[in-house]
Parts: C-alpha cells; sequence; structure tokens
C-alpha cells in the first residue's frame, strides 16, 4: 500500500493532477476494502490460534448462519446508502414478512396444489415487503421527505403491523399442522451439498448485487444519485426513480430475510423478529466502507463489515467475555473503522 | 414559543403576510392540534380529564423522559446533527443513579446527569474533532452505552435503595406539581431563553444554517457542536436518573426506542431535520401532543367505544406520525414557491 506521493519537497502548491485522480479513482476503495480485509484476517487468525474448535464445519455453519440475515439486509441498505439515504423500517418489515408468511401455511389442498400454497407462503411477503419499500421511496421521493423520517415511519408503523396482523401472537411453525412447513422451513434449515440452503441465498444475493452495482446503467445511476443529485438529474439521471428503486430492493432483501429468520426459528414472533436489524446493517455497510453520504458503495465491503462484527461478536462469546463488554467493543470497532476510513480517503 | 431561525432577509410585497401565515401553521401546528385535543377532551371525557391527576401524573409526570431527552436533540438537530445514543444513555445513567441510590439523593443525581454528561462529550469530541458523521458516532454510543449498563448492572435490574431518600426524588410535590415536572418545566425556560437570547444559541442556528459559513465567520463550532452533545447526554443522563426514581429500578434493557421517540416528537414540534431553524416550545409541544393523544385514546377506550390492544399503540404512532410530517413537508413546500 503506498501512498502516491503528491508533488515535490517543499511545494505547497495544491497538488498536481494526476496524483490526486489516482487516489480519487481507484485507491480509496481498494484501500478501504483492503482494511477492512486485513481486520478480518486478524480475527479469523485470532481465533484459528486460539479458539478451540473454531475450523470445524459447525463453528463455520453457526458463523455464516448468524451473519447471513444481516448480510441480505445490509445489501439493501448499501444500495439506499449509496443514493445517501437510510432506511430504519428494515427491521419491522421483516417482522411482517414473517407474520405473512405463515397465513399461507395451511392445508396442502387449499390452493389446489400444495406447491401453490408454498409459493405464496414466499411470494406474498416478498410482494409486501417490497410494496412497502415503495412506501419508504413515495414519501422520499413524491413527498419530499428526508430518508430518516420517512422511515421512521414504517420503523414505528410496521412493527404495530406486524403485530395486529397475528394479534401479537407467536405462531410455532409445527403448530399449523401444514404438511408445507418442512419444505417452507428449508429456506433456513436445508442442505444443497452440506451448504445451509440461507447461505447460498446470501451468496446469491451478493453476488447479484455487486454486479448490479458494478455493470448496469442502474448501479452509475445509484452513485451518480448519491454523489451529487442535482447534478444527475441535469445529466438524465432519472434520480427519483433511482430512488424509488433501491427503497424496493431494500423492502424486498428484508422480506426476504424476514423469511429466512423465520425459517431458522420455525416460528414467527411479531415483537422480536428483526429487532435491531437496521442497526447491524447499517453497522456493517459503515464498518465495510461505504460512506453515509452516499456516491460511493462497495457491496463486498458490506459483507467483510458484517463478517467482522459477527465474528468479533463470536469471538468474545467464545472467550466468555460479558454480553455488555461484547457491546461496547463492537462500538470502539464500529467508530475505529470510521476513523480509518476517514483517514485513507483525505 | 418563539420559534427561532437565522435571520433571513425577508421578501418583499404581499407574499409575506401569506407565507408567514403558512409559517406560523408549519411552526406552530403542534400547538394548535394539542390544543385542539385539549378541547376536545375536555368536553367529551368531564372532569376526569383536566383532573388534577391525570395532568400531572398520568399526562405530565410520565412524559418527562421523552420531554427531556427530546430537548436536547432538538439543539442537536437544530446544528443538523442527531443523537442516537440518548436511549443507552440514558439506561446507563438510570442503572448508574440505582447503584449510587444508597449513597442519597445527590450522589444518585449528579453520578447519572455526569455520565450522560461524558457519553455526550465522547459523542461530541468524535463529531467535532474528526469529522466523523453524528449518525455513526452516535449509533455506536447507542451500542456502547447499552452495553456498559449491561456490564453496570451485572445484567439484571438494578433496585434502587428506599432508605436514603433517593426515591423522594419521584414523590416530592410543589403543590401539585411532581418535582420531575417542574425541573423538566424549568429546563425548558432555560432551554428557550439559551437558543433564543444567547449568543450561543445563535451559534446554534448559525451552525445548522451553514457549519461552512459560520466556521468562516470565526463562529466556534467545534466548541458549540461538544457543547450541544454533552448537553444531550446530561439531559438523557436526567431522564435515567427520572426513571430509576419513578420505576424503583434501573433496567439495562429499559428505553428502548426512545431515541426515535425523541425525534418523532422533535420533528412533530415543526424543527426541520436539515437543521438551521427549530424552537424549543415547538418540540414541547411535540411531545406533549404525542403524550396526549395516548392518554386520550385511554380516555376512549374507558368509555368503551372500541376496544385496542396495545398493538394498536406502534401503528397509530406510526401513522401519526406519517400524517403530520406528511402535511408539515406540504406547507415547508408551499413556503418555498414564492407569491
Amino acid at each position: 500500500m503506498s501512498e502516491p506521493v503528491s508533488g515535490s519537497v517543499g511545494q505547497v502548491t495544491s497538488p498536481s493532477l494526476a496524483p490526486s485522480r489516482l487516489t480519487t479513482s481507484w485507491l480509496p476503495g481498494f484501500v478501504r476494502t483492503y482494511s477492512s480485509l486485513v481486520a478480518l484476517a486478524v480475527l479469523v487468525i485470532f481465533n484459528i490460534v486460539f479458539t478451540p474448535n473454531f475450523l470445524t464445519v459447525g463453528s463455520f455453519n453457526a458463523n455464516m448462519t448468524q451473519v447471513a440475515t444481516i448480510v441480505i439486509v445490509a445489501v439493501g441498505m448499501t444500495f439506499v446508502i449509496a443514493t445517501g439515504g437510510i432506511d430504519l423500517s428494515v427491521g419491522s418489515l421483516m417482522a411482517i414478512a414473517g407474520v405473512v408468511a405463515p397465513m399461507f401455511l395451511l392445508d396442502a389442498q387449499q390452493f389446489g396444489l400444495p406447491a401453490v400454497g408454498l409459493a405464496l407462503a414466499i411470494v406474498v411477503p416478498l410482494i409486501a415487503t417490497t410494496v412497502l419499500g415503495a412506501f419508504n421511496g413515495t414519501l422520499v421521493t413524491v413527498v419530499g421527505l428526508q430518508p430518516i423520517i420517512a422511515t421512521l415511519v414504517l420503523y414505528l408503523g410496521g412493527r404495530g403491523i406486524a403485530q395486529l396482523l397475528v394479534n401479537g401472537e407467536l405462531r410455532e411453525l409445527r403448530n399449523l399442522g401444514s404438511p408445507l412447513v418442512p419444505s417452507f422451513e428449508f429456506i433456513g434449515l436445508g442442505q444443497v451439498f452440506g451448504v445451509r440452503f440461507q447461505i447460498i441465498i446470501m451468496v446469491v444475493v451478493v453476488v447479484v448485487a455487486i454486479w448490479v452495482l458494478r455493470a448496469t446503467t442502474f448501479g452509475r445511476y445509484v452513485l451518480a444519485t448519491g454523489g451529487n443529485p442535482a447534478a444527475a438529474r441535469l445529466a438524465g439521471v432519472p434520480v427519483n426513480r433511482v430512488k424509488m428503486t433501491v427503497y424496493c430492493i431494500s423492502g424486498f432483501l428484508a422480506g426476504l430475510a424476514g423469511l429466512v429468520v423465520v425459517a431458522i426459528n420455525r416460528s414467527a414472533d411479531p415483537h422480536r423478529v428483526g429487532e435491531y436489524m437496521e442497526l447491524d446493517a447499517i453497522a456493517a455497510v459503515a464498518v465495510g466502507g461505504t460512506p453515509l453520504m452516499g456516491g460511493r458503495a462497495t457491496i463486498v465491503g458490506t459483507f467483510i463489515g458484517a463478517m467482522i462484527i459477527q465474528l468479533l461478536r463470536f469471538t468474545l462469546i467464545a472467550h466468555n467475555i460479558p454480553d455488555g463488554i461484547t457491546r461496547m467493543v463492537i462500538a470502539g470497532a464500529i467508530v475505529v473503522a470510521v476513523l480509518a476510513q476517514r483517514q485513507r480517503s483525505s | 414559543m418563539a420559534s427561532a431561525a437565522v435571520p433571513t432577509i425577508a421578501p418583499g410585497g404581499q407574499a409575506t403576510s401569506r407565507a408567514r401565515l403558512v409559517s406560523a401553521i408549519q411552526r406552530q401546528g403542534a400547538v394548535i392540534a394539542l390544543a385542539a385535543l385539549i378541547v376536545f377532551g375536555a368536553v367529551r371525557y368531564g372532569a376526569g380529564y383536566y383532573s388534577v391527576y391525570n395532568i400531572f401524573d398520568a399526562f405530565l409526570n410520565n412524559n418527562t423522559y421523552y420531554a427531556l431527552i427530546a430537548l436536547g436533540m432538538t439543539f442537536v438537530i437544530i446544528t443538523g446533527g442527531i443523537d442516537l445514543s440518548v436511549g443507552s444513555v440514558a439506561v446507563l445513567a438510570a442503572v448508574t443513579a440505582a447503584r449510587l441510590s444508597v449513597y442519597g439523593i445527590g450522589p444518585a443525581v449528579a453520578g447519572g446527569v455526569l455520565i450522560g454528561l461524558v457519553a455526550g462529550l465522547i459523542n461530541g469530541g468524535l463529531i467535532a474533532g474528526f469529522g466523523l458523521q453524528p449518525f455513526v458516532v452516535t449509533l455506536a454510543m447507542l451500542l456502547a452505552g447499552r452495553g456498559a449498563a449491561l456490564t453496570l448492572s451485572g445484567n439484571a435490574p438494578v433496585m434502587v435503595d428506599f432508605s436514603h431518600g433517593f426515591t423522594q426524588l419521584g414523590m416530592l410535590r410543589v403543590g401539585p406539581v411532581p418535582l420531575p415536572v417542574l425541573i423538566t418545566a424549568v429546563l425548558y425556560l432555560l432551554g428557550v431563553l439559551l437558543l433564543n437570547y444567547t449568543r450561543f444559541g445563535r451559534h446554534v442556528l448559525a451552525i445548522g444554517g451553514n457549519e461552512e459559513g459560520a466556521r468562516l465567520a470565526g463562529i466556534p463550532v467545534g466548541r458549540t457542536l461538544v457543547a450541544v452533545y454533552s448537553m444531550s447526554g446530561a439531559l438523557a443522563g436526567l431522564a435515567g436518573v427520572f426513571l430509576a426514581a419513578l420505576s424503583f429500578s434501573g433496567s439495562p434493557t429499559g428505553a428502548i426506542g426512545w431515541e426515535l421517540s425523541a425525534i418523532a416528537a422533535v420533528v412533530v414540534g415543526g424543527t426541520l431535520l436539515t437543521g438551521g431553524v427549530g424552537s424549543v416550545g415547538s418540540t414541547l409541544a411535540g411531545v406533549l401532543l404525542l403524550g396526549l393523544i395516548f392518554v386520550t385514546l385511554n380516555f376512549e377506550r374507558g368509555q368503551g367505544t372500541f376496544e385496542l390492544n396495545s398493538f394498536w399503540e406502534n401503528f397509530i404512532r406510526g401513522a401519526f406520525l406519517l400524517i403530520v410530517v406528511v402535511f408539515q413537508s406540504r406547507l415547508a413546500r408551499r413556503l418555498e414557491v414564492p407569491g
């Protein structure tokens, strides 16, 4: 990691164009990703050396299971933050998806074919949370609310909707008595070639998101919108449509994560599903190196950020550090991460 | 309820009177709605609604926490920042106060407020000193404060000591007014004076209006920001002390979501999240309005008109916030269009 030297010794004029362009084009993103990667590597090595049974399938699966839902939500959050927004409603949307799904896990013959019931249990919650994401997007674009306030509405109200839909009752999936339940639980508990299905979902989400952000026009639009909305609009970027789309993506992915959580827990708890998810997701994005002002984004960084937070938590718990101290350490890690990024990018 | 803003050159002509009216509704909307709700409640539910118990105990005393937090949040938001840590800081202060309550009321109150102040100092220091974003810094403090509270309490609620006078804080009254309500009222009065009639208040407004401009104009931006976040932390600390005194314990798992309730109250009051504009009085109106809605719903439930379970509470809060902010943004937009 060699920093390009701008100007010669004693020169106090503004740095010459070439090095500064170099620093602003590819180096910061690379270095930022790299520094979080170093942190992740340190954590992994520490655990290999000091944590018994770290290099086991069980331990791997435990960590990946914990991180999968955070990554899925944080990818959506990355898109929103890249446009300069924020989505506080993700946890509540997860709860809504979680309580809607069991409504379709009924008698196998209820919808003619068993597969129809299963498909509805997956598709309807996803449509619901995507529509609610569009609601967020409408408040931001059409009404012109600030994202933090716009999504605060569903943060508060969405949890209420989830609670009201099931009258505040926890639904145990096995008590539904539906033959569809085992198939549904495959989302969270199933395995494909020994890999948890939810991990596959997470990988697919990450890969698609990387492709969208890097290789599509929409991805360019997202970054342009966050970088300078006024300039983007003048350059012909459909700013409002882009913003609307990222909130829909965030809603969709929150719904997906909600389904995964319900499938893992084998129950839908309207009070607990998705609790604190907005904080975990935002922390993962920030640690990963996506600046909260928007205009730049790294999906790989977000994935690494989520992994760092999860591994940090795992490490501290594995070494019997109390929960309270664990939280303080994670808080410190977030501050250190954003401090490091600030110094690298300036 | 004087509303303070960075002085601007008023656009001339007859447009001003209309704009002023729209602006007044936008800023005083919460006051108008509050007055309407009080009249509605008094007419519909009779004397029970404006009984001393209902006004001071059921309504005001239960809202002192939100009121204190929202007061600090108002100053933070006027500078264009945000403080997500207030709920955690309040809980940390509640645990601290409960732990210190064996030494009497003085140390308990001072300890709670002080630990809040320190948390706020750290927030402000990181934001002003390193140029970090308030959202991330206070998010980290949200985690750290909760973690510190869990550690300090040993993961279980800490009962307050009853024999050394700490609980008097929740029981003393001046006339019909409970002490926490009185203290909160005095602090709001000080807040109004601070924002509207001091150099510090002008600095706060100027920073929110244009931070770079304020810096160039020689305003001590860093120092002002540190002061504002420290104030927010200290007030959250005091809210935590009240929580411990009124609930007889410092629970590390309490006060979840307070930061968002406080932000909602500030926004409902009419302070814009963009900074530069805001009013302490409007925030109080926002807090009281949000609180009174639930008192009123309880009365309505008592009349047996409808059966609302507690899950409606979240839904109604969200819906209400939506209506208010949409309404405000329409008014604000109308302000921007000249004529």
